[in-house]
């Protein structure tokens, strides 16, 4: 049986002015509908470049993309990104921002009321309906965030590709919108592809956590399937011996020898 | 009306306790100071020069002869009112004395004043500087899309832009004479020849300026419209013109500085009616107030200048989204 969204043996090559760079080589990954995975991996090791070949933003060099059956070749609404740093238009305040996305893509399928409400709705979902008159420079990095995932949701995407959205927020705004994630994760269960540098994070939010290996030519390392019952409450985790277990496990494939061999060989 | 001025005078206070008093009535007292030095200098300066035409215009001399130039454009406006009057008059009596009678309505034909040229020399920057956007900004947003017409073009701008408006003008004057033939001009020749000897000066600063401000956008903010799949229109207004305009704006005023220099060169040249044309007519007068007047027209051609940029400044300041940055 297909899975939902597969990637097979995707490679990718960047031409610089003299050489040419070979950031992944034979990427292998299958995706079921509603998963929640999260990429981890050591800075520049090319999980963006993963999560941009999805996106349709990078062309693979060797090897695609399936998503439902169809290879992907250009970006598309269906892929919603959320950006590392929000990446909101900073002339258009929060609720001009969701709605240009989304006035785009429900072009001459649902009417202005509709598309209205579609809009309060999504941003209801990250808590921003007090601040739908603000512009992006008035209002907090965690907030910005909000308004970007709200962004994201409000394409109706089949899956939604998160670049570390919550790597420049403080712990507590941190832990806010991951459980802000779940929830919605939980009511909507839409399929999610999530960057992240945090081990919790990862552990906490996933189904599948995907460890990549260093780079150049990086591939990946491990799959770990994260089999704790939802919905998960950090506070109980932090004493759960099985989410210790998980934690461990890719704590050990981080920083301990598997990445160095692969460095060696 | 006093309302209006407690009014003005409170937010004036309002806004001042903001910001540091004792900081602004420095700035304040230093402009003052900058400016009595100057006019005094200029004084000591101005008595030790001898001319053929007399002494160097000191700060006196330069103010009778703005007093005296706006009173010639007082007594040329009283002179045209009198003749539209008489002439309305003699029309009236001939008409009542026979209504069949043709009528001839006459022009006035003074000379232009000071401030009739001043208002001309506007007339064409403005037109020129018009003309200049409307191809600058598009090629500009053109070139900074597409890295092929950026290749194509950039050659051209960068040999086109250092020539001096001089140079242009005899193609120029030549060009409009033999393409601009009709019965019933709209403009005159000179006219159009000096502002579109502006435009060509100042096409380049605003092109070089927007092509950098569309190349740089944000390009987080390209892949949201990718991602989105806004169409290449949509792209441009709702994404790279909100990002580019501070360089636009900051191309536009290059542009109208360089074009409002131009102008005066090109006028003096050409022989079109304007302020260059009053200072070369005053300088070929050569009475003894002669340069006391030219004095008068480079005060006042710096003074226009400063005002048209703060004019742009205003008009950028109401244009763009960011009004955090200190504009300069
Ligand atoms: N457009 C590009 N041109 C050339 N090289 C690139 C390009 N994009 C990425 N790379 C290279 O590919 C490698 C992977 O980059 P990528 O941004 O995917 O890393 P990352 O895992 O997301 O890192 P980080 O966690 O720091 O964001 C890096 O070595 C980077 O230099
Ligand atoms: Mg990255």
């Amino acid at each position: 049986m297909r899975s939902y969204l597969e990637l097979s043996n995707v490679s990718i090559e960047f031409t610089t002015k003299s050489s040419t760079f070979r950031a992944l080589d034979k990427v292998n990954l299958h995706v079921n509908k509603g998963e929640f995975i999260s990429l981890i991996g050591h800075s520049g090791c090319g999980k963006s470049t993963v999560l941009n070949i999805v996106a349709g933003l990078y062309q693979a060099t060797e090897g695609g993309v399936i998503l439902e059956g169809k290879e992907i070749n250009a970006p598309g609404p269906d892929r919603a990104v959320v950006f590392q740093n929000h990446a909101l238009l900073p002339w258009l305040t929060v609720y001009q921002n969701v709605e240009l996305a989304v006035a785009q893509v429900f072009k001459g399928k649902r009417s202005p009321a509709e598309i209205r409400d579609w809009i309060l709705h999504n941003l209801d979902l990250v808590h921003m309906t007090h601040a739908l008159d603000k512009y992006p420079h008035e209002i907090s990095g965690g907030m910005k965030q909000r308004v970007g995932i709200a962004r994201g949701l409000a394409m109706e995407p089949k899956v939604l590709l998160m670049d570390e959205p919550f790597g420049a927020l403080d712990a507590l705004t941190r832990a806010h919108l991951q459980d802000e994630v779940m929830r919605i994760h939980a009511s909507l269960n839409n399929t999610v592809i999530m960057i992240t540098h945090d081990v919790d994070e990862a552990v906490l939010l996933s189904d599948k956590i995907v460890m990549m290996t260093v780079g150049p030519n990086a591939r990946i390392g491990n799959i770990l399937d994260v089999k704790l019952p939802r919905p998960r409450d950090r506070l109980a985790m932090a004493n759960d011996t099985q989410y210790n277990h998980y934690r461990q496990e890719v704590l050990k494939f981080l920083y301990g020898g598997h990445n160095q061999q692969e460095l060696a060989a | 009306m006093l309302r209006r001025t407690r009014v003005m005078t409170s937010e004036l206070l309002s806004r001042m306790s903001g910001v540091d008093m004792s900081a602004l009535l420095r700035s304040w007292t230093l402009t003052v100071f900058g400016i009595i030095a100057f006019v005094l200098l200029w004084e000591l300066g101005a008595s030790r020069i001898d001319t053929a035409l007399g002494k160097f215009p000191g700060p006196q001399q330069v103010w009778s002869q703005t007093q005296s130039l706006y009173d010639d454009h007082v007594r040329e406006q009283d002179r045209r009112r009198e003749f539209y009057a008489r002439q309305d008059q003699r029309n009236a009596e001939r008409l009542a004395a026979n209504p069949d009678v043709d009528i001839q309505v006459r022009d006035y034909t003074g000379r232009p004043t000071f401030l009739d040229q001043i208002k001309t020399s506007l007339i064409t920057v403005a037109f020129g500087f018009t003309l200049a956007m409307l191809v600058a900004i598009p090629l500009g947003i053109v070139c900074g899309l597409s890295n092929t017409m950026y290749s194509v073009v950039n050659p051209v701008v960068q040999v086109f832009k250092p020539v001096s408006p001089l140079a242009w003008l005899p193609l120029v004057t030549m060009v409009v004479s033999a393409l601009y033939v009709t019965e019933s001009p709209l403009v005159s020749k000179a006219f159009l020849t000096s502002a579109i000897t502006v435009a060509l000066c100042c096409l380049w600063p605003t092109v070089i300026n927007t092509t950098v401000g569309v190349a740089s956008v944000d390009k987080d903010l390209v892949n949201v419209s990718r991602v989105i799949q806004l169409p290449a229109l949509q792209h441009v207004r709702k994404i790279v013109l909100p990002s580019a305009i501070p360089m636009i704006f900051t191309g536009m005023r290059l542009s109208l500085a360089t074009g409002w220099m131009v102008l005066i060169a090109a006028e003096m040249l050409a022989q079109s009616p304007g302020l260059g044309k009053f200072i070369w007519d005053e300088f070929q007068n050569g009475s003894s107030d002669s340069l006391g007047r030219i004095m008068v027209a480079v005060l006042a051609i710096g003074l226009i200048g400063f005002l048209l940029d703060k004019l742009m400044l205003l008009l950028q300041r109401r244009m763009s989204w960011d009004k955090s940055t200190v504009l300069r």
